[in-house]
């Protein structure tokens, strides 16, 4: 049988000039980030603050992976394109960056776009473009990058940047904190239903660098919003940092959405290669009746550490993980949820699906926690995982800390391989092995991919096939 | 139509088919009785291309083609289906959806477009009558959580969806009630064309009632040790299967 691997679709680089800083972190570079974005004075004392509490961490040691020593003076913190963005209309994006996010399939021209997505592209360091933003400004949405919202909000930015990730929180949220160069930043003013979706497509493409992105999501009283969350990178030999945080707020009866296809390049089948994808991501349901959701599918990267959490502190407030983690041949991942209870009768649930293949290694780890005030709290968590074939590993790592005596918490986990039996049955009926593997794959990860929007859904199908293709044979 | 010739098969290193000959052309219907561990079973999973046994030797032919070199797929794709004796569940894939694919996948091995949504959904409903499967059905998941008699009548279904050349069922008779089993066994005949030919195998002569058998194979320890008409399944429902073990002793 024939089985091959796709090439990975996204692995191509463009030929984009660049401007590169020199390789290294000192606050000399921390202080020319802030100064090349032309930042108010309270970001360099953020970025300094962050700067000089990293120089005191060291990388966390505690996840199950295998994570090489990575030389942070090796990597140059900050890559944009020379034709820089500000734009009004699509003539004046550099027709390489328009092209290249063409062939990601994200045109940045709103004819040509998805009508109800609005898209704030991201390519190495720098926002290149952000669509629809006039349609949005009527409703008084703000839908801009981060850089311009702390030049044009700061007073927002201020308030929100930092409060729910402080800077001290890990270590690669200390660095993302003192180098981060760019990110999309959302505001939803009271009472209002965000028209449209809102997606960020974030595109590594220069060479040696890292990707500190940084995004802050404030809905504010009865507001809703749906984020969509898209990344990939050119195919490159050495391995490239990621490392992003995502914060959210959500206050009183507002609610968001927040779905991710993580899909940055995950190295060869031998192994060589590859994103390092370590992000922070939590948001705080500050206000009563307030709701947050996260989805993600995780099928690229060479290594994933990232736990999306959330932090359940009004009343009634309701969070829920729904994650679906492929890894293959030499990947890693390491990634799960934190359910943080503090108000009463809030509510969370955790779908977690976790598909291994190949030699790779992947790990739900989840905590959750019910603080002395959060009465009758309850959570309901479900970890399942599937192997495919016997050289990888798949481990469940839950905890939890229940410190209310009226609050449930309810955990189920299974771990199952793809029958022989099913597949044979597929077989028989004409489906090819590989067909009969995404079906299989794509039933098994039904409850979780039934939660993303439509236009991701039919993508995130396609690509858990597309990355589980040759692990069977 | 298919020819096998000197048929041995393996599973797990014990030798279950110890020289099988077969010959079916179209319009045929043959009926495969035996003993429980006769090798009816295994059969049908061979010629289906089950990975599970090893052909150690003979050759099979189906449509001039060599069965044994095609992956279980083409085999499917060639005409060849089965219906199983115990059909497995597949939680999450909706039974329109298998069918969707299995029926683009053979569509598109014979060179032809996919089938669009109206055509597919027309071409269910219309199937769905023959064997009076609640419509309900092909929204839930493959198998899952269908009784027995569901799972058989769905077994035809995907019959009636995919048109086969070559139908093998697989102890379709067991565990079915008698309304359930007159179902099952009108929508095999319904489907009956000059084109196509049945496999029939089966420990009982009820179901024999209802698919007439052109020929009666009697299996026994990997061979076939008898062949007649319908007559010898009656003669078999009156003598018991003793009376095969007496006269072929071990």
């Amino acid at each position: 049988m024939q089985i091959d691997n796709d090439e990975y679709k996204y692995g191509f680089s463009s030929d984009i000039e660049t401007e590169t800083i020199a390789h290294g972190l000192s606050e000399d570079i921390v202080r020319l980030i802030s100064e090349k974005k032309g930042e108010p004075e309270f970001m360099l004392e953020f970025r300094l603050k962050a700067y000089r509490h990293w120089l005191t961490l060291k990388q966390p040691t505690w996840a199950h992976l295998d994570i090489p020593e990575i030389d942070f003076q090796g990597i140059s913190y900050y890559a944009a394109p020379v034709n820089k963005p500000k734009l009004e209309s699509m003539d004046e994006v550099d027709p390489e960056i328009r092209k290249t996010f063409d062939k990601l399939g994200i045109p940045l021209d709103e004819q040509k776009a998805l009508s109800n997505v609005a898209v704030d592209a991201v390519l190495d360091s720098t926002s290149v473009k952000t669509t629809f933003r006039k349609t949005l400004a009527e409703k008084g949405v703000i839908f801009c990058s981060i850089s311009e919202a702390i030049k044009e909000h700061p007073d927002l930015v201020k308030r929100y940047l930092g409060s729910v990730v402080s800077y001290a929180d890990n270590f690669y949220a200390a660095l993302n904190s003192a180098v981060f160069s760019d990110g999309s930043f959302v505001y939803i003013p009271k009472g209002v239903r965000c028209p449209m979706e809102l997606s960020t497509y974030f595109r590594i493409n220069a060479v040696k660098t890292g990707q500190f992105e940084r995004t802050l999501i404030i809905a504010d009283d009865d507001s809703y919003v749906s984020y969509l969350e898209g990344c990939t990178a050119p195919q490159r030999d050495e391995n490239q940092l990621h490392a992003a945080i995502v914060e959210i707020v959500v206050n009183t009866n507002a609610e968001v959405k927040y779905s991710t296809v993580q899909n940055w390049y995950p190295g060869d089948k031998e192994g060589k290669g590859g994103i390092y994808n370590f992000v922070t991501k939590r948001a705080l349901c500050a206000g009563d009746n307030s709701k947050i959701s996260w989805t993600q599918v995780e099928t690229g990267s060479a290594i994933t550490w990232k736990y999306p959490s959330c932090i359940l502190k009004g009343n009634n407030s309701v969070g829920e993980f729904y994650s679906v983690a492929v890894t293959n041949n030499y990947q890693q991942a390491d990634t799960g949820t934190k359910m943080i209870h503090l108000g009463a009768d809030t509510r969370s649930t955790i779908i977690s699906k976790g598909i291994s293949a190949g030699k790779s290694q992947n790990s739900y780890r989840g905590l959750v926690k019910m603080a002395p005030g959060a009465h009758r709290a309850r959570n309901y968590s479900v970890c399942d995982s599937l192997l495919l074939g016997d050289k990888c590993g798949a481990h469940t790592f839950p905890y939890s800390d229940i410190q209310n005596p009226t609050a449930q918490f309810e955990h189920e986990a299974t771990t199952s391989k793809i029958s022989e039996d099913q597949l044979f049955y597929c077989m028989q009926r004409g489906i090819s092995e590989e067909d009969a593997i995404g079906l299989i794959v794509n039933g098994y990860a039904k409850d979780v991919l039934s939660k993303l929007p439509m236009e991701f859904a039919v993508e995130a199908q396609r690509l858990l096939q597309v990355s589980l293709e040759g692990s069977v044979g | 139509m298919l020819d096998i010739k000197n048929l041995h098969a393996t599973v797990d290193g014990k030798e279950i088919l110890r020289g099988i000959n077969l010959q079916i052309k179209p319009g045929e219907v043959h009926a495969i009785m035996g003993p429980n561990g006769s090798g009816k079973s295994t059969l049908s999973s061979v010629l289906a291309g089950n990975p599970a046994y090893t052909v150690t030797e003979g050759e099979v032919t189906f449509n001039g083609k060599n069965l044994l070199e095609m992956s279980p797929a083409d085999r499917a794709n060639e005409g060849l289906f089965l219906s199983f004796q115990y059909p497995v569940e597949i939680p999450g894939v909706s039974m329109s959806n298998f069918l969707k694919t299995a029926l683009n996948a053979k569509r598109k091995y014979q060179g032809l477009e996919p089938l669009s949504a109206g055509e597919f959904l027309k071409l269910m409903k219309e199937k769905k009558s023959i064997v009076e499967i609640d419509s309900k059905l092909t929204n839930r998941s493959v198998n899952e959580g269908f009784s027995g008699g569901e799972k058989k009548k769905n077994e035809i279904f995907q019959m009636a969806m995919l048109e086969p050349t070559l139908r093998i069922l697989d102890e379709t008779d067991s565990g079915l009630d008698i309304d359930a089993l007159r179902i099952v066994a009108s929508g095999v005949t319904k489907l009956k064309s000059e084109n196509n030919a049945t496999i029939v195998i089966t420990h009982y002569q009820r179901l024999l009632d209802y698919i007439v058998p052109d020929y009666i194979h009697i299996l026994y320890h990997g061979r076939i040790v008898m062949t007649g008409t319908k007559e010898l399944a009656l003669e078999l429902e009156e003598k018991g299967y003793d009376w095969i073990k007496e006269q072929f002793p071990d």
